[in-house]
């Protein structure tokens, strides 16, 4: 119980001065896409850097708040906290307001909350409880059951909420459950599910399986260890053609309008400037203006005059493509990657399963916004609204993201005292 | 505690990050280092998107006259971001707008967006657009596009061609096609061949500099597409015919219809009151369709199609057929007469008693017909009056009646043909020949719309057939459409029974007592029978079907004359100067003519002047 009375002994400094860094960033980023000539000064709280300088002052009051707090006091309530965001998340379908056509936060005055941002970390909480329960046994169908009931429930909410993207993000939790031992294969099926799924949009069902059967045929001739598994081969075969098939009919009938567009431009089946094509081609071009060294700090005309919609919010990440060039995204990048491989080596060194497992799903879950945010921002991942960690404007989801990683830094702190 | 240690798969994880990196990195070097066309040379060029609106199909009439062709018009648009002060008072100068106005359109468009273009002011003439274009460059924000309106050759045929007004959000839900601001046939043909006659519009993408002047295409028009215009349209319209009518039916209520038997093709389609349709076009679209709508004579209702009316004496020939073809008389059965005193219908011609079919229609007697209905319905065929019904409602039914021909005949009702179940409903099952005597005369329940009238008249020129009622005559890529229109119907009398009813009609006009005697014509051999409706709301409906000539018929037509009294005193001059027009090109009766096209049936003290003399 050393450095008890010392609130911020052994914590782990560099990846506070990784989330600093982000947060500066996006800072710097909010700051331009929304100023205009004439600038009041940072606290003019009219425009959104100036609101976002208040919601950053805050998370970091919240971050130390945290640090304060006995660091059992987050695997002591996890379900008690996962109980509560789940309540908040249905009474957000009865009382919340619409915006954008999601029907997901809470309005009070002038102040507006998600309660889907704060759900991921109550749902890694409840999750790395669950899991690290004494003489649980993984390959009991029972607790596949109840991880994935965990894992279910906020993100069935939060698509009743409309809101698709952030009910997508859950998905990041497999390899929170592939780190833990559950089968790899769930991974291997979802890559190979998507990979079949883009293959028959572009070239059409036929095609694929086609390609199919002559792997499936060109297997059994040449490993010998398949042909006694002939009936196997043949089921995989048959199970991913009909995969195939259903691929259209669910493309058609279970998406909306708007996704299948998204997806469509995205593969380049269909270009549609004025429609779901205009943002990621107004993206793109901001992008690549930036050149190598981008055009500078407030310089960047496409940003600040507004001709990437969403800019400060889901496309944030062309304000730095254009005002600070490759050098710039090259950076938020690394920065990014340097955090995540930081929390995946601060996970592996936790002496208690619980925190190591929440460990991996404040990793997962920043992997999955990064790599969906950016992407989309590039035009390699199909545009869906979720913000970029730290960067994007918006209280909620700073300090959601806020909460989540403190928590983690909190447990990683006390990991010593850990028995 | 588990059983294996999972640790290592901490480097498939960090080799999934690692991977995210490296793609990143790597796209983001081709995006801004590699990949040039990104890399503008003024940093502030932005692109603006041009959508090349394609012209609408031009409409044409059965002879290739010019009915509906556009022509060019300007909208002109803002991009709010880019609205510098300006001196608000010049620029409404130059527009001719209020100040109100260019506040509110601009507020409205920057509610929609601060950097996506909206319309600022619609639909600006080429005339006004010459000077406003030379001085819009210097207000920043603002350019033109440009759009096409319709134009009408004739003032004629409001009706039938319909308008074209701007989509609306449900539109745009129900089609992805249109975007805000496209125009969609809203109602007529421009709304029944809208997927033909709309074209595609094409898109073209240009760089602008902060001035909005536009620096030339983007990416060499990687992404611009052409404007495919839309497909002409022919209609079976007769320009000649359909004006003239128009003409005769003006200052009354009502409508004409007049069909080509051989084809089911619609030669004129007339509602009365008409309305201009170039006054649905343009900026002033909106306050003249609501002067229209409110207007009491309601213009904007197109009698010809939904208009129902009791077929009165007209029907008389549909009883005689069905009870021919259900044998319930023949062409020699004689039934007596006692005009004004005859129950239960009394007939008010003064004609010879007993009297056979011929002489029954051609004197229009009450008294023979409900008799002739009496036969059908108790038809010791079937021993029972609702079996008699039912097959008698099967006959009428397969003339047309009591339904629409589902072609692209706009806003059609189908009229009613009283069923068995209605009656069982309204009178508990007990009730018979009495109590639904007035169908004998064609009143009571029945209704019928002026185009099936017109298709009676095609249906007895052609003894027993007819194709459906339609406007099409020539549109690529309409041959689905082509197949349905052209679709052969049978009634369920037998062509023999015909011979008997065209003689009978052909004596209307030429016999020594026929009721159109008046209006015979040596040339043209014409047929037709006269109906005078009763209407409890007020005068008398004048009704008239015809077809001629005869031997060989070309046109039959329908008139419907509203609160004007006698079938022969208006609805049957006007039949006969139709045809007279479509067959001969003009009249020499031009005392008739002119009588008809100056009296005004619309006065409201009319009527009171007729009681009162």
């Amino acid at each position: 119980m050393r450095n008890r009375e010392y609130i911020f002994g052994n914590i782990d400094w560099l990846t506070v001065t990784l989330y600093l860094l982000l947060v500066l960033m996006g800072w710097l980023s909010i700051f331009t896409a929304s100023a205009g000539e004439d600038i009041a000064g940072i606290f003019d709280f009219s425009e959104r850097y100036g609101k976002q300088f208040i919601w950053i002052i805050l998370a970091i009051i919240l971050a130390i708040m945290i640090l304060i707090v006995e660091a059992k006091f987050f695997s002591a309530f996890s379900f008690w906290i996962y109980g509560f965001l789940i309540v908040i998340l249905i009474g957000v379908l009865f009382f919340g307001s619409m915006v954008a056509g999601s029907k997901s936060w809470f309005k009070i005055a002038n102040f507006a909350i998600q309660p889907a941002e704060f759900a991921k970390f109550a749902t890694a909480l409840a999750l790395a409880r669950y899991l690290s329960t004494l003489n649980i046994d993984i390959s009991q169908l029972k607790t596949k059951l109840y991880t994935l009931g965990i894992l279910f429930f906020p993100a069935a909410l939060i698509l009743l909420q409309n809101d698709t993207g952030s009910a997508l993000v859950y998905f990041a939790f497999a390899l929170v459950l592939f780190r833990e031992g559950f089968s790899g294969m769930i991974i291997v099926i979802g890559i190979v599910m998507g990979v079949l799924f883009v293959l028959t949009l572009l070239l059409g069902e036929y095609w694929v399986i086609a390609g199919l059967s002559a792997i499936g045929l060109l297997t059994f001739l040449l490993k010998k260890k398949w042909r006694k598994q002939f009936k196997l081969l043949l089921g995989i075969v048959i199970m991913a053609s009909t995969f195939v098939f259903s691929v259209h009919y669910s493309f058609e009938n279970v998406l909306e309008p708007h996704q299948k567009k998204r997806i469509n431009v995205l593969l380049g089946i269909e270009q549609d400037l004025q429609g779901a094509g205009y943002n990621v081609n107004q993206s793109k071009i901001a992008i690549g203006s930036g050149g190598l060294t981008g055009k500078g700090f407030r310089n960047g005309m496409l940003t600040r005059n507004h001709f990437v919609p969403e800019q400060s919010t889901d496309f944030i990440f062309c304000t730095v493509g254009e005002e600070w060039g490759f050098f710039g995204t090259s950076v938020v990048v690394l920065t990014f990657l340097a955090l995540l491989i930081r929390l995946v080596h601060m996970a592996e060194r936790q002496r208690s399963r619980f925190s190591r497992i929440y460990g991996y799903g404040v990793a997962s879950v920043l992997f999955f916004h990064i790599a969906i945010n950016i992407g989309m921002t590039i035009g390699l991942a199909p545009v869906v609204g979720i913000p970029l960690p730290f960067f994007s404007y918006g209280g909620s989801s700073l300090w959601a993201f806020t909460i989540l990683l403190f928590i983690f830094i909190k447990q990683d702190a006390n990991r010593l005292n850990v028995l | 505690m588990y059983l294996k240690d999972y640790s290592g798969r901490k480097y498939v994880i960090i080799g999934m990050f690692i991977l995210m990196g490296i793609l990143f990195l790597l796209r983001l070097f081709y995006l801004q280092i590699i990949d040039n066309s990104y890399k503008l040379s003024a940093d502030n060029i932005v692109l603006r998107n041009i959508r090349e609106y394609p012209p609408r199909g031009c409409v044409y009439d059965r002879s290739n006259n010019l009915l509906i062709y556009n022509e060019a018009a300007y909208d002109i648009m803002v991009i709010p971001r880019q609205v510098k002060k300006l001196d608000t008072l010049a620029f409404c100068r130059l527009l001719g707008i209020d100040t109100s106005v260019f506040i509110a359109q601009l507020k409205k468009a920057k509610r929609y967006s601060y950097y996506k273009p909206s319309v600022f002011l619609k639909q600006v003439s080429k005339q006004d657009m010459g000077k406003i274009e030379e001085k819009l460059f210097m207000y920043d924000g603002f350019y033109s596009q440009t759009r096409t309106l319709r134009h009408y050759t004739h003032p004629i045929a409001g009706h039938l061609f319909g308008n074209i007004g701007e989509v609306g959000q449900s539109d745009m839900e129900h089609d992805p096609f249109y975007k805000a601001g496209d125009y969609i046939g809203k109602s007529g043909i421009e709304r029944y061949y809208e997927k033909f006659l709309r074209g595609k519009s094409g898109l073209t993408v240009v760089e602008v500099d902060v001035h909005n002047r536009v620096k030339g295409s983007y990416m060499e028009g990687k992404f611009d597409t052409l404007a495919v215009p839309g497909k002409d349209l022919v209609l079976t319209i007769d320009l000649n015919l359909q004006e003239y009518g128009e003409q005769l039916m003006q200052n009354k209520k009502g409508s004409v219809v007049a069909i080509d038997p051989k084809t089911g093709e619609i030669l004129a389609l007339i509602s009365s009151p008409a309305y201009d349709p170039n006054l649905l076009v343009g900026r002033e679209r909106t306050k003249n369709y609501n002067l229209l709508l409110n207007d009491s004579i309601l213009p904007l209702m197109n009698r010809a199609t939904m208009g129902t009316y009791p077929p009165g004496s007209t029907f008389k020939m549909v009883n005689a057929l069905v009870a021919l073809q259900e044998n319930a008389i023949t062409q020699n059965t004689y039934f007596s007469c006692q005009g004004k005193r005859t129950s239960p219908i009394k007939c008010t011609h003064d004609h010879v008693s007993p009297l056979k079919l011929d002489m029954a229609i051609q004197q229009s007697c009450n008294s023979y017909f409900w008799n002739t209905f009496n036969a059908i319905l108790n038809n010791h065929k079937f021993r029972d009056v609702h079996k008699g019904y039912e097959s008698w409602y099967r006959d009428v039914v397969s003339f047309g009646f009591g339904h629409g021909f589902k072609t692209d005949i706009p806003y059609e009702v189908g009229g009613n043909i009283p069923s068995k179940d209605y009656y069982d409903k309204a009178y508990n099952g007990r009730w018979n020949a009495m109590t639904v005597r007035s169908l004998s005369i064609g009143q009571g329940e029945i209704l019928v719309t002026p185009i099936q009238l017109a298709n009676l008249g095609v249906i007895i020129a052609n003894k027993g057939s007819f194709y459906p009622p339609h406007f099409l005559k020539k549109l690529e890529g309409s041959d689905s459409l082509m197949t349905v229109f052209n679709k052969l119907y049978r009634t369920s009398v037998a062509s023999l029974h015909f011979d008997i009813v065209q003689e009978s009609m052909l004596e209307v006009f030429d016999g020594d007592h026929g009721t159109a005697r008046y209006y015979r014509l040596d040339s043209i051999r014409q047929c037709g029978k006269t109906g005078t409706v009763q209407n409890p709301h007020g005068d008398d409906h004048s009704l008239f079907i015809a077809f001629a000539p005869m031997e060989n018929p070309q046109i039959a037509l329908a008139v419907v004359v509203e609160n004007a009294g006698y079938g022969s005193t208006w609805a049957a001059p006007i039949a006969s100067l139709m045809i007279e027009k479509f067959l001969k090109g003009g009249t020499k009766r031009l005392e008739l003519e002119k009588k008809i096209m100056e009296v005004n049936l619309l006065d409201p003290n009319r009527s009171e002047k007729r009681k009162a003399q």
